[in-house]
């Protein structure tokens, strides 16, 4: 007999989840959100993390004399520390120093090496180092580079598009998310976009360049992604870090959905935004990740 | 008393590029109201009103978060370093 599977396997697949209590603003216009903190590290950074790390395999670039290094501010790190112990490859990341501690100690748990880079910087100072170091010791490294490996948003054209199209039983009509290193965005827009060109994609942004909106990257300010490219956003939506923290704190006491600010902001934008449709709009957003990562938050308290 | 407050990037719009701004303050409070004096647009940013910083702005002084010390009340030195950076880090 044949059963069960690895933790490698289990990456995708996620929840498509209604939220009843939010949606009773609505008259007529679904919302729904994908539940990618039930990912087994608890964040939607698992599918690009495995996407590139098997591009790499298949490539010959990944070896099992190589580490794994690349830049981040949390899950996708915590992903490629994950999915590295599962197949015995050793990772080293690059973070701002004003990472939270519950994160350093996640990646650390499952045997990644940290670097810890200028907190000043923000991730555009994470992102730096690691290419330094790469540049420094170039057969030392396997680096996947989250922000211009395109196996990232491709993971999300073949998986998390694919999948809301046909947990929304092909209904779908606006995808809402926001943009770390944009391959959500991009790939789930794309894949829409590829099975049904009528479908919207909105852009989700944080309303300033400092922001808590955590894993968010403010592209009016920041280093731009490779494959970020702004033209495929139909609309635009800025959200605030007040209104976020205010829809995370309304998902887990309404809804019982747990999770972190991100999520929060993209439940916002698809509010504000499903508000604005005519009926039979089918809304979906993404759930980022997991709301225990962020206990010490004192945002919760509000 | 003066002292170095450092600017990260995403602040730096707001305040000329600079990356670090001398201000004057016996205390952190005093030593940031002196800045966001001088930038308005700074003080939208991280306060949340006239006396209290926004919930995810984090403030070091010589390498200490100031919420494990006095807060805005805690004395600063001259010569003292204020850093000031989101409480989370942003952009994965």
């Amino acid at each position: 007999m044949k059963s069960g599977k690895t933790v490698f396997e289990t990456v995708g697949g996620t929840p498509l989840l209604k939220l009843p209590a939010i949606s009773r603003e609505l008259d007529g216009v679904e919302l729904y959100a994908k539940a990618e903190y039930f990912n087994p590290t608890g964040s939607v950074k698992d599918r690009a993390a495995k996407a590139m790390i098997l591009d790499g395999i298949a490539r010959g670039a990944l070896t099992h004399d190589k580490t794994i290094i690349d830049a981040t501010s949390g899950n996708t790190g915590i992903a490629y520390a994950a999915l590295g112990a599962a197949l015995g490859y050793k990772v080293t990341l690059c973070l701002p120093a004003n990472a939270t501690e519950e994160r350093k100690k996640l990646m650390r748990l499952y045997g990644a090496e940290i670097i810890e880079t200028d907190p000043l910087e923000s991730s555009d100072g994470a992102y730096n180092e690691c290419r330094r170091l790469v540049a420094e010791h170039p057969d030392k490294y396997f680096y996947p580079d989250q922000y211009n490996n395109d196996a990232n948003w491709k993971a999300h054209f073949e998986g998390t598009a694919r999948e809301i199209w046909e947990q929304t039983d092909y209904h779908v009509t606006h995808f809402v998310a926001g943009t770390g290193t944009s391959g959500t965005f991009m790939g789930t827009s794309r894949g829409l976009k590829h099975l049904n060109p009528e479908i919207k994609s909105v852009l989700m942004q944080p309303d300033s360049p400092f922001h808590g909106l955590e894993g968010m990257k403010h592209m009016a300010s920041t280093i731009h992604p490779g494959f970020f490219d702004e033209s495929i956003a139909d609309l635009k939506l800025e959200v605030s870090t007040d209104e976020a923290y205010a829809m995370t704190r309304r998902l887990v006491r309404e809804e019982a959905v747990l999770v972190g600010i991100s999520s929060g902001a993209n439940v916002a934008a698809a509010l504000k935004l499903a508000k604005t449709l005519p009926k039979g709009s089918v809304v979906v957003t993404i759930l980022c990740d997991n709301g225990n990562r962020y206990l010490s938050g004192e945002f919760w308290e509000a | 008393m003066s002292v170095s407050v450092l600017i990260p990037s995403a602040l730096r719009a707001f305040v000329d590029r600079k990356s670090e701004i001398e201000a004057e303050g016996a205390t952190v409070g005093e030593a940031l109201a002196h800045v966001a004096a001088q930038y308005p647009d700074l003080k939208h940013q991280i306060y949340e009103d006239d006396t209290k910083l926004r919930g995810f702005v984090n403030v070091f002084v010589d390498g200490t978060n100031i919420k494990k010390l006095n807060g805005l009340e805690t004395p600063v030195a001259a010569g003292a370093t204020v850093m000031i950076v989101p409480a989370i880090a942003g952009g994965y």
